[in-house]
Protein backbone atom coordinates (compact mmCIF):
# COMPACT_ATOMS: atom_id res chain seq x y z
CA UNK A 1 0.00 0.00 0.00
CA UNK A 2 2.55 2.59 1.14
CA UNK A 3 5.31 0.80 -0.72
CA UNK A 4 3.81 1.73 -4.06
CA UNK A 5 3.66 5.49 -3.50
CA UNK A 6 6.11 7.81 -5.21
CA UNK A 7 9.36 8.04 -3.24
CA UNK A 8 9.49 11.82 -3.68
CA UNK A 9 6.12 12.22 -1.99
CA UNK A 10 7.15 9.97 0.86
CA UNK A 11 10.47 11.71 1.36
CA UNK A 12 8.94 15.19 1.39
CA UNK A 13 6.09 14.24 3.67
CA UNK A 14 8.41 12.47 6.10
CA UNK A 15 10.64 15.53 6.30
CA UNK A 16 7.61 17.78 6.75
CA UNK A 17 6.26 15.52 9.47
CA UNK A 18 9.57 15.59 11.33
CA UNK A 19 9.69 19.36 11.01
CA UNK A 20 6.19 19.84 12.37
CA UNK A 21 6.83 17.35 15.15
CA UNK A 22 10.05 19.15 16.00
CA UNK A 23 8.25 22.48 16.11
CA UNK A 24 5.54 21.22 18.46
CA UNK A 25 6.09 22.92 21.82
CA UNK A 26 6.86 21.10 25.03
CA UNK A 27 3.88 19.55 26.75
CA UNK A 28 1.43 19.75 23.84
CA UNK A 29 0.09 16.34 24.86
CA UNK A 30 -3.15 16.38 22.83
CA UNK A 31 -1.14 17.21 19.72
CA UNK A 32 1.27 14.39 20.49
CA UNK A 33 -1.71 12.05 20.60
CA UNK A 34 -2.62 13.14 17.07
CA UNK A 35 0.98 12.75 15.86
CA UNK A 36 1.01 9.27 17.34
CA UNK A 37 -2.35 8.52 15.74
CA UNK A 38 -1.00 9.48 12.34
CA UNK A 39 2.17 7.43 12.74
CA UNK A 40 0.37 4.37 14.11
CA UNK A 41 -2.21 4.37 11.35
CA UNK A 42 0.47 4.64 8.67
CA UNK A 43 2.29 1.78 10.35
CA UNK A 44 -0.86 -0.29 10.06
CA UNK A 45 -1.05 0.63 6.38
CA UNK A 46 2.57 -0.35 5.81
CA UNK A 47 1.74 -3.96 6.61
CA UNK A 48 4.71 -4.42 8.95
CA UNK A 49 3.89 -5.28 12.54
CA UNK A 50 3.77 -2.52 15.13
CA UNK A 51 6.15 -4.43 17.30
CA UNK A 52 8.93 -3.90 14.78
CA UNK A 53 8.50 -0.13 14.82
CA UNK A 54 8.04 0.13 18.58
CA UNK A 55 11.09 -1.88 19.47
CA UNK A 56 13.37 -0.42 16.82
CA UNK A 57 12.32 3.10 17.81
CA UNK A 58 13.23 2.47 21.44
CA UNK A 59 16.88 2.41 20.42
CA UNK A 60 16.77 6.15 19.85
CA UNK A 61 15.14 6.73 23.20
CA UNK A 62 18.31 5.38 24.79
CA UNK A 63 19.83 8.64 23.63
CA UNK A 64 17.37 10.31 26.00
CA UNK A 65 19.93 9.75 28.75
CA UNK A 66 21.45 12.98 27.50
CA UNK A 67 18.25 14.80 28.50
CA UNK A 68 17.82 13.22 31.92
CA UNK A 69 19.60 16.07 33.76
CA UNK A 70 16.72 18.34 32.70
CA UNK A 71 14.54 16.69 35.32
CA UNK A 72 16.67 18.05 38.11
CA UNK A 73 16.73 21.61 36.86
CA UNK A 74 14.76 23.94 39.11
CA UNK A 75 11.59 25.26 37.51
CA UNK A 76 7.90 24.74 38.09
CA UNK A 77 6.59 22.77 41.02
CA UNK A 78 8.91 20.56 42.99
CA UNK A 79 7.65 17.01 42.76
CA UNK A 80 10.13 15.22 44.96
CA UNK A 81 13.32 15.95 46.77
CA UNK A 82 15.97 14.10 48.69
CA UNK A 83 19.56 14.48 49.73
CA UNK A 84 22.45 12.82 48.01
CA UNK A 85 25.65 13.13 50.04
CA UNK A 86 24.25 16.18 51.74
CA UNK A 87 23.32 17.96 48.52
CA UNK A 88 19.62 18.53 48.02
CA UNK A 89 18.31 17.03 44.78
CA UNK A 90 14.83 17.66 43.52
CA UNK A 91 12.63 16.64 40.64
CA UNK A 92 10.77 19.55 39.08
CA UNK A 93 7.63 19.54 36.99
CA UNK A 94 8.87 21.82 34.20
CA UNK A 95 11.97 19.73 33.61
CA UNK A 96 10.06 16.48 33.82
CA UNK A 97 7.54 17.71 31.27
CA UNK A 98 10.34 18.74 28.95
CA UNK A 99 12.12 15.44 29.34
CA UNK A 100 8.99 13.40 28.66
CA UNK A 101 8.18 15.54 25.64
CA UNK A 102 11.65 15.02 24.21
CA UNK A 103 11.57 11.28 24.78
CA UNK A 104 8.13 10.95 23.22
CA UNK A 105 9.00 13.14 20.24
CA UNK A 106 12.17 11.16 19.63
CA UNK A 107 10.27 7.91 19.74
CA UNK A 108 7.69 9.20 17.24
CA UNK A 109 10.30 10.77 14.96
CA UNK A 110 12.22 7.53 14.89
CA UNK A 111 9.08 5.66 13.86
CA UNK A 112 8.43 8.11 11.05
CA UNK A 113 11.97 7.62 9.76
CA UNK A 114 11.55 3.85 10.07
CA UNK A 115 8.35 4.07 8.05
CA UNK A 116 10.20 5.80 5.25
CA UNK A 117 12.99 3.23 5.40
CA UNK A 118 10.65 0.25 5.49
CA UNK A 119 8.38 1.34 2.66
CA UNK A 120 10.98 2.81 0.31
CA UNK A 121 13.94 1.06 -1.22
CA UNK A 122 17.18 2.99 -1.13
CA UNK A 123 17.66 3.06 -4.92
CA UNK A 124 14.22 4.59 -5.38
CA UNK A 125 15.04 7.07 -2.61
CA UNK A 126 18.22 7.96 -4.49
CA UNK A 127 16.43 8.55 -7.76
CA UNK A 128 13.87 10.62 -5.86
CA UNK A 129 16.69 12.74 -4.47
CA UNK A 130 18.17 13.16 -7.93
CA UNK A 131 14.79 14.25 -9.26
CA UNK A 132 14.55 16.71 -6.39
CA UNK A 133 17.80 18.20 -7.71
CA UNK A 134 20.32 16.98 -5.21
CA UNK A 135 23.87 17.26 -6.58
CA UNK A 136 24.78 14.59 -9.11
CA UNK A 137 28.07 13.60 -7.49
CA UNK A 138 26.52 13.04 -4.08
CA UNK A 139 23.76 10.86 -5.49
CA UNK A 140 26.27 8.91 -7.57
CA UNK A 141 28.53 8.34 -4.56
CA UNK A 142 25.53 7.27 -2.50
CA UNK A 143 24.39 4.87 -5.22
CA UNK A 144 27.79 3.26 -5.66
CA UNK A 145 28.19 3.03 -1.93
CA UNK A 146 24.90 1.21 -1.61
CA UNK A 147 25.90 -1.20 -4.35
CA UNK A 148 29.09 -2.26 -2.58
CA UNK A 149 28.01 -1.87 1.03
CA UNK A 150 26.88 -5.43 1.56
CA UNK A 151 29.92 -6.80 -0.18
CA UNK A 152 32.20 -4.98 2.22
CA UNK A 153 30.05 -5.86 5.14
CA UNK A 154 30.72 -9.51 4.35
CA UNK A 155 34.36 -8.72 3.79
CA UNK A 156 34.56 -7.16 7.26
CA UNK A 157 32.76 -10.14 8.72
CA UNK A 158 35.26 -12.50 7.11
CA UNK A 159 38.16 -10.45 8.47
CA UNK A 160 36.69 -10.67 11.97
CA UNK A 161 36.06 -14.40 11.65
CA UNK A 162 39.65 -14.87 10.51
CA UNK A 163 40.93 -12.88 13.47
CA UNK A 164 38.76 -14.82 15.87
CA UNK A 165 39.94 -18.17 14.51
CA UNK A 166 43.63 -17.36 14.78
CA UNK A 167 43.28 -15.74 18.20
CA UNK A 168 42.78 -18.84 20.31
CA UNK A 169 44.42 -17.81 23.54
CA UNK A 170 46.13 -20.29 25.87
CA UNK A 171 44.67 -18.53 28.90
CA UNK A 172 44.63 -15.30 30.85
CA UNK A 173 48.35 -15.45 31.44
CA UNK A 174 49.25 -14.61 27.91
CA UNK A 175 46.94 -11.89 26.72
CA UNK A 176 48.51 -9.57 24.17
CA UNK A 177 48.64 -5.89 24.93
CA UNK A 178 45.90 -3.44 24.11
CA UNK A 179 48.08 -1.61 21.62
CA UNK A 180 48.78 -4.86 19.82
CA UNK A 181 45.10 -5.70 19.62
CA UNK A 182 44.31 -2.23 18.32
CA UNK A 183 47.05 -2.52 15.72
CA UNK A 184 45.65 -5.80 14.48
CA UNK A 185 42.24 -4.17 14.10
CA UNK A 186 43.92 -1.26 12.37
CA UNK A 187 45.53 -3.68 9.96
CA UNK A 188 42.11 -5.10 9.22
CA UNK A 189 40.70 -1.62 8.58
CA UNK A 190 43.69 -0.88 6.37
CA UNK A 191 43.27 -4.01 4.32
CA UNK A 192 39.57 -3.32 3.98
CA UNK A 193 40.44 0.13 2.68
CA UNK A 194 43.07 -1.21 0.33
CA UNK A 195 40.71 -3.81 -1.09
CA UNK A 196 38.13 -1.10 -1.61
CA UNK A 197 40.59 1.11 -3.45
CA UNK A 198 41.69 -1.73 -5.68
CA UNK A 199 38.10 -2.70 -6.30
CA UNK A 200 37.26 0.87 -7.20
CA UNK A 201 39.99 0.78 -9.83
CA UNK A 202 38.46 -2.33 -11.36
CA UNK A 203 34.99 -0.81 -11.11
CA UNK A 204 36.21 2.31 -12.84
CA UNK A 205 37.76 0.29 -15.65
CA UNK A 206 34.54 -1.67 -16.02
CA UNK A 207 32.53 1.53 -16.07
CA UNK A 208 34.79 2.99 -18.75
CA UNK A 209 34.40 -0.16 -20.79
CA UNK A 210 30.65 0.33 -20.65
CA UNK A 211 30.82 3.88 -21.88
CA UNK A 212 31.02 5.86 -18.63
CA UNK A 213 31.61 9.53 -19.37
CA UNK A 214 31.31 11.06 -15.92
CA UNK A 215 27.57 10.64 -15.59
CA UNK A 216 25.74 7.72 -14.12
CA UNK A 217 22.65 6.63 -16.02
CA UNK A 218 19.50 7.43 -14.09
CA UNK A 219 15.93 6.36 -14.60
CA UNK A 220 14.07 8.78 -16.84
CA UNK A 221 12.63 11.80 -15.11
CA UNK A 222 9.01 11.35 -14.25
CA UNK A 223 6.47 14.03 -13.65
CA UNK A 224 4.44 13.57 -10.49
CA UNK A 225 1.18 11.90 -11.32
CA UNK A 226 -2.05 13.64 -10.49
CA UNK A 227 -2.72 11.10 -7.78
CA UNK A 228 0.67 11.75 -6.20
CA UNK A 229 0.08 15.48 -6.25
CA UNK A 230 -3.21 14.96 -4.47
CA UNK A 231 -1.51 12.78 -1.91
CA UNK A 232 1.15 15.41 -1.37
CA UNK A 233 -1.43 18.17 -0.95
CA UNK A 234 -3.50 16.09 1.43
CA UNK A 235 -0.44 15.18 3.45
CA UNK A 236 0.67 18.77 3.74
CA UNK A 237 -2.85 19.79 4.76
CA UNK A 238 -2.93 17.18 7.51
CA UNK A 239 0.46 18.29 8.74
CA UNK A 240 -0.62 21.92 8.67
CA UNK A 241 -3.60 20.99 10.81
CA UNK A 242 -1.34 19.14 13.24
CA UNK A 243 0.92 22.17 13.39
CA UNK A 244 -2.01 24.39 14.36
CA UNK A 245 -3.25 21.92 16.94
CA UNK A 246 0.16 21.61 18.50
CA UNK A 247 0.28 25.36 19.14
CA UNK A 248 -3.25 25.65 20.35
CA UNK A 249 -2.63 23.04 23.02
CA UNK A 250 1.00 23.64 23.73
CA UNK A 251 1.18 27.42 24.03
CA UNK B 1 22.81 -6.41 7.56
CA UNK B 2 23.64 -6.19 11.20
CA UNK B 3 24.48 -2.73 12.18
CA UNK B 4 25.73 -1.48 15.50
CA UNK B 5 25.09 2.22 16.06
CA UNK B 6 28.04 4.43 16.86
CA UNK B 7 27.51 7.09 19.48
CA UNK B 8 27.29 10.73 18.47
CA UNK B 9 24.44 10.36 15.96
CA UNK B 10 21.82 12.75 17.30
CA UNK B 11 18.28 11.44 16.77
CA UNK B 12 15.38 13.70 15.84
CA UNK B 13 13.63 15.36 18.73
CA UNK B 14 16.85 16.29 20.50
CA UNK B 15 17.67 19.39 18.55
CA UNK B 16 15.42 22.39 18.48
CA UNK B 17 14.29 23.05 14.93
CA UNK B 18 16.23 26.33 14.90
CA UNK B 19 19.51 24.60 15.72
CA UNK B 20 18.71 21.79 13.29
CA UNK B 21 18.07 24.17 10.40
CA UNK B 22 21.06 26.33 11.27
CA UNK B 23 23.41 23.36 11.01
CA UNK B 24 21.69 22.13 7.86
CA UNK B 25 22.51 25.49 6.28
CA UNK B 26 26.14 25.42 7.46
CA UNK B 27 26.63 21.85 6.25
CA UNK B 28 25.04 22.55 2.88
CA UNK B 29 27.34 25.52 2.32
CA UNK B 30 30.47 23.55 3.21
CA UNK B 31 29.36 20.58 1.11
CA UNK B 32 28.68 22.84 -1.85
CA UNK B 33 32.28 24.03 -1.64
CA UNK B 34 33.47 20.43 -1.29
CA UNK B 35 31.47 19.41 -4.36
CA UNK B 36 32.95 22.22 -6.42
CA UNK B 37 36.50 21.49 -5.31
CA UNK B 38 36.12 17.77 -5.98
CA UNK B 39 34.56 18.44 -9.34
CA UNK B 40 37.45 20.69 -10.29
CA UNK B 41 40.34 18.58 -9.19
CA UNK B 42 39.41 14.97 -9.73
CA UNK B 43 36.80 14.59 -12.40
CA UNK B 44 35.04 11.34 -13.12
CA UNK B 45 37.66 8.93 -11.83
CA UNK B 46 37.01 9.93 -8.27
CA UNK B 47 33.32 9.01 -8.24
CA UNK B 48 33.78 5.22 -8.14
CA UNK B 49 36.66 5.62 -5.67
CA UNK B 50 34.54 7.71 -3.32
CA UNK B 51 31.54 5.42 -3.59
CA UNK B 52 33.44 2.21 -2.98
CA UNK B 53 35.53 3.77 -0.22
CA UNK B 54 32.39 5.02 1.50
CA UNK B 55 31.11 1.43 1.53
CA UNK B 56 34.42 0.28 3.02
CA UNK B 57 34.36 2.98 5.73
CA UNK B 58 30.80 2.06 6.58
CA UNK B 59 31.74 -1.62 6.85
CA UNK B 60 34.94 -0.69 8.67
CA UNK B 61 32.83 0.81 11.45
CA UNK B 62 31.86 -2.78 12.29
CA UNK B 63 35.46 -3.71 13.10
CA UNK B 64 36.16 -3.55 16.80
CA UNK B 65 38.52 -4.83 19.42
CA UNK B 66 37.76 -5.53 23.03
CA UNK B 67 39.22 -2.99 25.43
CA UNK B 68 38.17 -4.14 28.85
CA UNK B 69 35.08 -5.31 30.66
CA UNK B 70 32.78 -5.54 27.66
CA UNK B 71 33.65 -2.17 26.16
CA UNK B 72 35.22 -2.07 22.76
CA UNK B 73 37.05 0.36 20.55
CA UNK B 74 35.92 0.96 17.03
CA UNK B 75 36.31 3.20 14.07
CA UNK B 76 34.45 6.24 12.78
CA UNK B 77 36.84 6.66 9.89
CA UNK B 78 36.83 10.40 9.24
CA UNK B 79 40.57 10.75 9.83
CA UNK B 80 41.42 7.68 7.77
CA UNK B 81 39.34 8.86 4.83
CA UNK B 82 40.91 12.30 5.08
CA UNK B 83 44.48 11.02 5.03
CA UNK B 84 43.88 8.67 2.11
CA UNK B 85 41.62 10.89 -0.02
CA UNK B 86 42.35 14.47 0.98
CA UNK B 87 39.84 16.70 2.78
CA UNK B 88 37.22 17.58 0.19
CA UNK B 89 36.49 14.09 -1.17
CA UNK B 90 36.64 12.77 2.42
CA UNK B 91 33.85 15.16 3.35
CA UNK B 92 31.71 13.75 0.55
CA UNK B 93 32.52 10.19 1.59
CA UNK B 94 31.60 10.87 5.21
CA UNK B 95 28.45 12.64 4.02
CA UNK B 96 27.42 9.54 2.11
CA UNK B 97 28.16 7.33 5.12
CA UNK B 98 26.30 9.46 7.65
CA UNK B 99 23.34 10.06 5.31
CA UNK B 100 22.86 6.37 4.58
CA UNK B 101 23.06 5.65 8.29
CA UNK B 102 20.25 8.14 8.84
CA UNK B 103 18.10 7.21 5.85
CA UNK B 104 18.40 3.44 5.85
CA UNK B 105 19.46 2.45 9.35
CA UNK B 106 17.72 5.30 11.20
CA UNK B 107 20.89 6.02 13.13
CA UNK B 108 20.58 9.75 13.62
CA UNK B 109 17.57 11.85 12.69
CA UNK B 110 16.75 13.60 9.44
CA UNK B 111 16.17 17.08 10.86
CA UNK B 112 19.28 16.44 12.95
CA UNK B 113 21.16 15.16 9.88
CA UNK B 114 22.52 18.64 9.19
CA UNK B 115 24.08 18.73 12.65
CA UNK B 116 25.34 15.15 12.37
CA UNK B 117 26.91 15.94 9.01
CA UNK B 118 28.50 19.00 10.55
CA UNK B 119 29.99 16.98 13.42
CA UNK B 120 31.20 13.96 11.50
CA UNK B 121 31.80 15.15 7.94
CA UNK B 122 32.74 18.81 8.37
CA UNK B 123 34.33 18.96 11.84
CA UNK B 124 35.66 15.41 11.77
CA UNK B 125 37.38 15.83 8.41
CA UNK B 126 38.63 19.40 8.68
CA UNK B 127 40.01 18.93 12.19
CA UNK B 128 41.81 15.73 11.28
CA UNK B 129 43.21 17.34 8.17
CA UNK B 130 44.45 20.37 10.07
CA UNK B 131 46.07 18.30 12.82
CA UNK B 132 47.54 15.82 10.36
CA UNK B 133 49.07 18.58 8.26
CA UNK B 134 50.60 20.20 11.34
CA UNK B 135 52.17 16.96 12.57
CA UNK B 136 53.45 16.25 9.05
CA UNK B 137 55.13 19.62 9.02
CA UNK B 138 56.73 18.96 12.39
CA UNK B 139 57.90 15.50 11.36
CA UNK B 140 59.44 16.75 8.11
CA UNK B 141 58.63 13.62 6.13
CA UNK B 142 59.84 11.10 8.70
CA UNK B 143 57.65 8.06 8.97
CA UNK B 144 56.61 8.69 12.60
CA UNK B 145 54.78 11.73 11.26
CA UNK B 146 52.46 9.43 9.38
CA UNK B 147 51.50 7.15 12.27
CA UNK B 148 51.76 9.77 15.01
CA UNK B 149 49.91 12.24 12.84
CA UNK B 150 47.23 9.67 12.10
CA UNK B 151 46.76 8.86 15.77
CA UNK B 152 46.61 12.48 16.92
CA UNK B 153 44.38 13.50 14.02
CA UNK B 154 41.93 10.68 14.70
CA UNK B 155 41.82 11.36 18.45
CA UNK B 156 41.36 15.10 18.00
CA UNK B 157 38.67 14.72 15.37
CA UNK B 158 36.59 12.49 17.66
CA UNK B 159 37.13 14.72 20.67
CA UNK B 160 36.30 17.99 18.92
CA UNK B 161 33.30 16.47 17.13
CA UNK B 162 31.91 15.32 20.49
CA UNK B 163 32.31 18.83 21.90
CA UNK B 164 30.40 20.17 18.93
CA UNK B 165 27.69 17.58 19.51
CA UNK B 166 27.41 18.48 23.20
CA UNK B 167 27.17 22.19 22.42
CA UNK B 168 24.42 21.55 19.87
CA UNK B 169 22.44 19.68 22.50
CA UNK B 170 23.02 22.42 25.05
CA UNK B 171 22.08 25.10 22.52
CA UNK B 172 18.81 23.29 21.90
CA UNK B 173 18.08 23.28 25.61
CA UNK B 174 18.00 19.48 25.62
CA UNK B 175 20.92 18.80 27.86
CA UNK B 176 22.47 21.32 30.24
CA UNK B 177 25.97 22.32 29.16
CA UNK B 178 27.53 21.82 32.57
CA UNK B 179 26.70 18.11 32.34
CA UNK B 180 26.64 17.40 28.60
CA UNK B 181 30.01 18.94 27.75
CA UNK B 182 32.16 17.22 30.40
CA UNK B 183 30.33 13.91 29.95
CA UNK B 184 30.72 13.87 26.17
CA UNK B 185 34.32 15.09 26.43
CA UNK B 186 35.38 12.38 28.89
CA UNK B 187 33.62 9.55 27.03
CA UNK B 188 34.99 10.58 23.67
CA UNK B 189 38.48 11.25 24.96
CA UNK B 190 38.49 7.50 25.63
CA UNK B 191 36.68 6.49 22.43
CA UNK B 192 39.15 8.66 20.54
CA UNK B 193 42.07 6.54 21.75
CA UNK B 194 40.54 3.48 20.09
CA UNK B 195 39.94 5.48 16.93
CA UNK B 196 43.50 6.77 17.01
CA UNK B 197 45.04 3.32 17.51
CA UNK B 198 43.01 1.75 14.71
CA UNK B 199 43.77 4.65 12.38
CA UNK B 200 47.48 4.38 13.17
CA UNK B 201 47.38 0.62 12.58
CA UNK B 202 45.55 1.06 9.30
CA UNK B 203 48.10 3.61 8.15
CA UNK B 204 50.95 1.29 9.12
CA UNK B 205 49.36 -1.42 7.01
CA UNK B 206 48.84 0.89 4.05
CA UNK B 207 52.37 2.24 4.47
CA UNK B 208 53.86 -1.21 4.03
CA UNK B 209 51.43 -2.38 1.36
CA UNK B 210 50.89 0.66 -0.85
CA UNK B 211 53.19 3.47 0.21
CA UNK B 212 52.07 5.68 -2.67
CA UNK B 213 48.53 5.92 -1.31
CA UNK B 214 49.38 7.45 2.04
CA UNK B 215 52.15 9.58 0.67
CA UNK B 216 49.99 11.02 -2.04
CA UNK B 217 47.72 12.13 0.81
CA UNK B 218 50.47 14.04 2.49
CA UNK B 219 51.76 15.47 -0.75
CA UNK B 220 48.55 17.32 -1.52
CA UNK B 221 47.98 19.70 1.38
CA UNK B 222 49.02 22.85 -0.47
CA UNK B 223 45.74 23.14 -2.31
CA UNK B 224 43.62 22.97 0.83
CA UNK B 225 45.10 25.56 3.11
CA UNK B 226 41.57 26.78 3.71
CA UNK B 227 40.65 23.48 5.32
CA UNK B 228 43.71 23.61 7.57
CA UNK B 229 42.76 27.07 8.77
CA UNK B 230 39.10 26.10 9.07
CA UNK B 231 39.90 22.98 11.03
CA UNK B 232 42.18 24.86 13.40
CA UNK B 233 39.65 27.63 13.93
CA UNK B 234 36.92 25.07 14.68
CA UNK B 235 39.18 23.22 17.13
CA UNK B 236 40.30 26.33 18.99
CA UNK B 237 36.79 27.77 19.05
CA UNK B 238 35.23 24.61 20.43
CA UNK B 239 37.99 23.96 22.94
CA UNK B 240 37.67 27.51 24.27
CA UNK B 241 33.91 27.66 24.05
CA UNK B 242 33.12 24.35 25.73
CA UNK B 243 34.57 25.01 29.19
CA UNK B 244 33.09 28.50 29.04
CA UNK B 245 29.69 27.07 28.20
CA UNK B 246 29.85 24.42 30.87
CA UNK B 247 30.92 26.85 33.57
CA UNK B 248 28.16 29.28 32.59
CA UNK B 249 25.31 26.98 31.62
CA UNK B 250 22.83 29.76 32.20
CA UNK B 251 24.37 31.78 29.41
CA UNK B 252 23.83 29.04 26.89
CA UNK B 253 20.38 28.38 28.19
CA UNK B 254 19.61 32.02 27.76
CA UNK B 255 20.66 31.70 24.13
CA UNK B 256 18.55 28.58 23.82
CA UNK B 257 15.52 30.36 25.14
CA UNK B 258 16.08 33.63 23.39
CA UNK B 259 17.17 32.07 20.16
CA UNK B 260 15.61 34.28 17.66
CA UNK B 261 12.74 34.08 15.39
CA UNK B 262 11.32 30.65 15.76
CA UNK B 263 10.26 30.95 19.36
CA UNK B 264 8.80 34.33 18.57
CA UNK B 265 7.10 32.96 15.48
CA UNK B 266 5.59 30.31 17.70
CA UNK B 267 4.15 32.95 19.97
CA UNK B 268 2.79 34.81 16.97
CA UNK B 269 1.09 31.69 15.70
CA UNK B 270 -0.40 31.26 19.11
CA UNK B 271 -1.71 34.82 19.14
CA UNK B 272 -3.54 34.25 15.88
CA UNK B 273 -5.94 32.07 17.78
CA UNK B 274 -5.78 33.72 21.19
CA UNK B 275 -8.77 32.27 22.96
CA UNK B 276 -9.14 29.21 20.92
CA UNK B 277 -11.55 26.70 22.32
CA UNK B 278 -13.16 23.81 20.65
CA UNK B 279 -16.75 24.76 19.89
CA UNK B 280 -18.79 24.66 23.07
CA UNK B 281 -15.85 23.67 25.22
CA UNK B 282 -14.09 26.33 27.22
CA UNK B 283 -12.42 24.19 29.79
CA UNK B 284 -8.84 23.19 29.19
CA UNK B 285 -9.21 19.70 30.54
CA UNK B 286 -12.35 19.13 28.53
CA UNK B 287 -10.62 20.40 25.40
CA UNK B 288 -7.76 18.02 26.04
CA UNK B 289 -10.13 15.13 26.43
CA UNK B 290 -11.96 16.17 23.27
CA UNK B 291 -8.70 16.18 21.36
CA UNK B 292 -7.88 12.78 22.75
CA UNK B 293 -11.21 11.43 21.60
CA UNK B 294 -10.67 13.05 18.22
CA UNK B 295 -7.26 11.39 17.99
CA UNK B 296 -8.69 8.03 18.91
CA UNK B 297 -11.40 8.48 16.31
CA UNK B 298 -8.83 9.34 13.67
CA UNK B 299 -6.80 6.24 14.50
CA UNK B 300 -9.88 4.09 14.48
CA UNK B 301 -11.09 5.49 11.17
CA UNK B 302 -7.76 5.12 9.45
CA UNK B 303 -7.22 1.61 10.74
CA UNK B 304 -10.65 0.56 9.48
CA UNK B 305 -9.97 2.21 6.14
CA UNK B 306 -6.55 0.57 5.97
CA UNK B 307 -7.96 -2.88 6.65
CA UNK B 308 -10.62 -2.30 4.05
CA UNK B 309 -8.07 -1.21 1.47
CA UNK B 310 -5.81 -4.10 2.24
CA UNK B 311 -8.63 -6.55 1.91
CA UNK B 312 -9.51 -5.03 -1.45
CA UNK B 313 -5.87 -5.10 -2.51
CA UNK B 314 -5.57 -8.74 -1.52
CA UNK B 315 -8.68 -9.74 -3.41
CA UNK B 316 -7.54 -7.71 -6.41
CA UNK B 317 -4.31 -9.69 -6.40
CA UNK B 318 -6.21 -12.95 -6.31
CA UNK B 319 -8.28 -11.83 -9.28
Amino acid sequence: MLHRQDARVKLILTLAFLLVLGLAPTGAWPAYVLFAALVFSLETLSGVGWRYYFSRALVAVAFALAAVPLIFQPGGAQLASWHVAGIPVGIYSAGLERFLSIALKTWLAMQAALLLGVTTSFPSLLSAMRQLHLPKILVAVGGLMWRYLFLFEEEARRLMAARASRSASPGWSHQPSLIWRARVTGGMAGSLLLRSIERSERVYAAMLARGYNGELPLPPKQVLKKRDRWLLTAGVAVLGFLWLVSFVFGG
Amino acid sequence: MQYSPVSMHIPDGFLSVTVGILFWIISIIVLAVALRKTGQSLAERQVPLMGVLAAAIFAGQMLNFSVTGGTSGHLLGAALATIVLGPWPAMLVMTAVVSVQALVFQDGGLIALGANLFNMAVVGVSVSYAVYSLVQRLARGKSWGLFGGGFVAAWTSIFIASLSCALQLALSGTSPADIAVPAMAVIHALIGIGEGLITGGALAFLFSARRDLVQAGEGKPGSSRGVVVGGLVISVLLVVLSPLASSHPDGLEWVAEEQGFLSRAQEAAYDLVPDYVMPGINNEAAATIAAGILGAAVVFGVVIAAMHLQKNGASAKID
